[in-house]
């Protein structure tokens, strides 16, 4: 009983930490599919948050070439991520600081983000979408979305699944 | 009345000749980014879209824009069998509006009872018309055929129209053209917004269908037309129209003819 009281009292320790602490958590993973082709290159990949009207109010990553024998040659495949490039990429200086990596091998890859950080200052209450764009070079280009609603009133994950390109993209929003 | 008829029936006649075919520009590539990134362009005249099978386009009236609104070279020209090449360096960021701007003209006469006709340059008219040469007409022609291309995101300064000819102004942006979308443009005659310019609209691989699948709009009191890309692909556009702005005093009329090509992208 006296265990039992005492752990009643830790859960309401945690959740009234949570309540304190009412910065949202942002986790997105995205699946990078093992290929079965003859030559293979590591996709370009965009994720970023767009609204009702598809404008980019948050890029999270870009992963591309980002070296080679001359400065900014990998640049010159970015159009490639054709979504990505139209809504935001072509008017951006590259690198972009905190979102631009190297490409990431075949596997799940998360990324972390708090709700404080300043890529989501523009984010008002109301609807938006996640979007994951993946193109290969001599192979094929796909997008992957998941609708939400911000802030989250509770914890909630979605998960969408690519087809060629990518394979399962989720959303975590705590 | 007569010599309106007369006019466009030499149009007609030259116009059978000269311009039954498809003159075009067409870019390796539209959007683009990186270092140093480059096009290079496929210029001919030729019946199907986009294959260079019947003559070169000659260079000679190459005008380069850059976004900066100043002109650049084309580099790397030549002039093949059945295409003309060159290449443009994107040195900068915005948009370039590349064009081969030709003026010249086209004049028919008779000599010693036999019909002759004239294609050349203003400069030459003088010298090549015999002394002798009766039922002088001329016709003046200005032509532009051009395309678009922009490093990084699209801009507009090279696309303020010059006032001469037929120009296109973007209400929508020519490198921001996506299959699905409904694009509006603006032509201008001599600068000024001109309504009811008939304009043919032809998607490229003409090759692989049996009909060309053309489009006819037509520019309403604003000059603008609006067009719904059913697919992504490179597409030709055409229009043409006549003016009395000769600058040839033995001209009667002016033949302003305008061609663009446009890459439309898939969503």
């Amino acid at each position: 009983m006296k265990q039992l009281f005492l752990l009643a009292l830790m859960s309401v320790a945690v959740s009234s930490v949570s309540a304190e602490d009412p910065t949202p958590r942002i986790e997105v993973s995205v699946t990078i599919p093992r290929l079965n082709v003859s030559e293979y290159h590591r996709p370009y990949v965009a994720v970023w948050i767009q609204d009702k009207n598809r404008k980019v109010v948050a890029n999270l990553a870009v992963w591309y070439q980002l070296t080679g024998r001359n400065k900014d040659e990998g640049t010159k495949w970015l159009p490639d991520l054709r979504q990505w490039w139209r809504r935001s990429g072509r008017s951006l200086e590259h690198p972009v600081d905190g979102v631009s990596g190297a490409t990431r091998p075949a596997g799940e890859h998360t990324l972390r983000f708090t709700g404080d950080e300043k890529r989501f200052a523009g984010m008002k209450r109301g609807d938006y979408e996640l979007v994951v764009e993946a193109a290969r070079e001599v192979g094929g280009r796909e997008m992957v979305q998941i609708p939400f609603s911000w802030p989250a009133t509770k914890t909630s994950t979605q998960t969408q699944s690519g087809e060629t390109e990518l394979g399962d993209v989720s959303l975590t929003i705590r | 009345m007569t010599r309106f008829l007369l006019s466009t029936l030499a149009i007609a006649v030259i116009g059978t000749t000269a311009f039954a075919h498809k003159v075009w520009l067409r870019p390796s590539q539209t959007q683009l980014s990186g270092a140093e990134p480059w096009v290079t362009v496929d210029a001919a005249v030729s019946n199907d879209l986009f294959y260079f099978n019947h003559f070169p386009l000659r260079l000679d009236g190459l005008v380069i824009t850059a976004p900066d609104g100043n002109q650049v070279q084309g580099e790397n020209q030549s002039v093949g069998k059945y295409r003309s090449v060159f290449d443009v360096p994107l040195h900068q960021q915005g948009t370039y509006r590349i064009a081969i701007v030709n003026g010249g003209v086209f004049a028919s006469y008779e000599q010693g009872g036999q019909r002759r006709r004239f294609r050349g340059s203003i400069e030459s008219l003088e010298k090549e018309i015999p002394a002798d040469a009766t039922n002088l007409r001329v016709t003046e022609r200005l032509s532009r055929i051009e395309t678009f291309v922009t490093n990084g995101a699209p801009t507009d300064e090279a696309l303020k129209p010059t006032g001469k000819g037929v120009e296109l102004v973007p209400v929508s942006h020519p490198n921001d053209l996506y299959a699905g979308e409904e694009s509006t443009f603006r032509l201008l005659v001599n600068g000024k917004p001109a309504e009811g310019l008939e304009i043919e609209l032809i998607r490229g691989g003409t090759r692989y269908r049996n009909a060309q699948d053309e489009v006819h709009l037509t520019t309403d009191a604003n000059g603008e037309f609006s067009v719904t890309w059913s697919e992504p692909g490179m597409y030709w556009l055409e229009t043409s129209t006549e003016d009395k702005e000769t600058s040839v005093p033995q001209a009667t009329s002016r033949y302003l003819s305008y061609a663009a090509t446009f890459e439309v992208l898939p969503q």
